[in-house]
């Protein structure tokens, strides 16, 4: 784990000018620490996952510039000077984001493991895709694994929220 | 977990080449790192140095001279998977980069890490022998070009040089009439199978097949015995003779059982796969 308490004295670290959801942090990174234990350990963002550690199952997703990383074996320095979004940053001022409030109203989740990681990816999904097919849904989230819900509502939460996203686009 | 190591940021090819050279097998290239840090965080592979060639200009560039398509060793995936001149030269080249593992690793994983990383388990390298694709190697005193018939020694094990890096992937453009196809199939989050066919047509005949298998065993590799029966015939002879032409190239793929499939069950799917993308390439070359 990145603790700051067992870096040898010679330790080659990195001064990295982190941006995590708008909010700027200046870190020495030591080359091997993953973006997940930093965001996880060192900033309290606990909502990226570590789970199959290997990057298949999309549990640690996050976005960097706007695109989808696994962050389990991506290395914290990878993410200098670029713009790191988490879970924890997709509420505006307390309002949920369209994909979040969709995933409540059409149950697109139950344990919630995968969840935090579904919907970030879904979210960079809709930024390139804002009007995305099933097929389209199926091929871009084919990364992102759910062990409880079988998928159907997955899908439902992404449709539906696209719909919102672009109905509040038309009308501004 | 993910044990200590130094990092190199070399900003030319002679610096990186140099460090390689310095360092021997101390050090690795890095560059998406999307297959590397997985082995070592297992503790399959430790390294002192990771030399990040991220830094060194123009390898991450896509361009198109005198008939052929210049690709460079950092574009990822994802951004192979959109681009336009690929899009018109190449499409079959596309479609398979757009199923390369999944959405995160092809953001950040890279062409050239995947075809030096000679993972069996993987795509690109088996569409590159159908296509006639060349390999750039470079180091500190030139480069050189790889057919990629030479460049796949063996699993995990390719024909660069200890201080040589990848530097660029060179693929003709398709000529008229012709057609090329990708076609994989696995279970798992990597292919059991991969099989690529390049065709060219002559009127109802076929001028020109170059037949690729991938994944089944420890390399890619070419299947000239398959080339052959279909070389010269009429596109309906050819058809024919796809079931021939399939068992050639199982027995040829050098397949092996493994967690992704039998020996058997491999070599089955090579002739399914190749019946395909034979199909799939003659309407396309029309």
């Amino acid at each position: 784990m990145a603790s700051l308490t067992t870096r040898p004295r010679d330790a080659q670290t990195i001064p990295v000018s982190l941006d995590v959801n708008g909010k700027i942090y200046e870190l020495d990174i030591e080359p091997h620490e993953l973006l997940l234990d930093v965001v996880r350990d060192r900033l309290g963002l606990t909502g990226a996952k570590r789970s199959c550690d290997m990057e298949v199952c999309g549990a640690c997703t996050l976005l960097v510039d706007g695109r989808p990383v696994s962050s389990c074996t991506l290395p914290a320095f990878e993410a200098r000077g670029k713009r790191v979004e988490t879970i924890e940053g997709l509420a505006d001022k307390g309002r949920l984001h369209p994909l979040q409030e969709s995933f409540i109203e059409h149950g697109g989740f139950q344990c919630g493991f995968c969840t935090p990681g579904m919907i970030l990816a879904a979210k960079s999904l809709l930024e390139e895709n804002p009007d995305p097919s099933e097929a389209d849904i199926k091929h871009y989230m084919h990364g992102n694994i759910c062990r409880c819900t079988g998928y159907k509502k997955i899908i439902e939460s992404i449709r539906a929220a696209a719909a919102k996203m672009r109905s509040a686009r038309s009308r501004s | 977990m993910l044990r200590r190591f130094r990092l190199e940021e070399p900003e030319t090819i002679p610096e990186a080449s140099e460090l390689l050279g310095r360092h021997g097998e101390t050090a690795r290239i890095y560059a998406g790192g999307t297959e590397l840090l997985l082995v070592m965080k297992e503790g399959l592979a430790h390294y002192e140095r990771l030399v990040n060639i991220k830094k060194i200009p123009n390898l991450d560039r896509v361009k198109r001279d005198d008939g052929v398509i210049s690709i460079g060793a950092l574009v990822t995936h994802r951004r192979l998977s959109v681009d336009d001149v690929l899009n018109k030269q190449l499409p079959a080249f596309v479609a398979m980069e757009k199923n390369v593992a999944n959405i995160r690793v092809r953001e950040v994983g890279t062409i050239g890490g995947n075809l030096c990383f000679a993972e069996p388990h993987a795509d690109p390298g088996t569409l590159l022998l159908a296509l006639g694709a060349k390999l750039v190697a470079a180091k500190a005193a030139g480069s050189r070009e790889i057919p990629v018939e030479k460049f796949f020694v063996d699993a995990y094990e390719t024909a660069l040089e200890d201080d040589e890096l990848l530097a660029e992937i060179r693929v003709p453009v398709m000529p008229s009439h012709s057609a090329a196809a990708y076609l994989k199939f696995g279970y798992l989050e990597r292919p059991s199978v991969g099989v690529a066919l390049f065709l060219s047509l002559d009127g109802g005949a076929v001028r020109e097949a170059r037949v690729a298998v991938g994944c089944a065993g420890p390399t890619p590799r070419r299947i000239e015995a398959a080339e052959e029966i279909l070389r010269g015939k009429s596109v309906d002879e050819a058809s024919r003779r796809m079931d021939e032409a399939g068992r050639l190239a199982a027995g040829a793929s050098d397949a092996i059982g493994d967690l992704h499939g039998s020996k058997e069950y491999k070599e089955h799917i090579v002739g399914v796969l190749l019946k395909r993308a034979f199909a799939q390439a003659v309407e396309q070359c029309r």
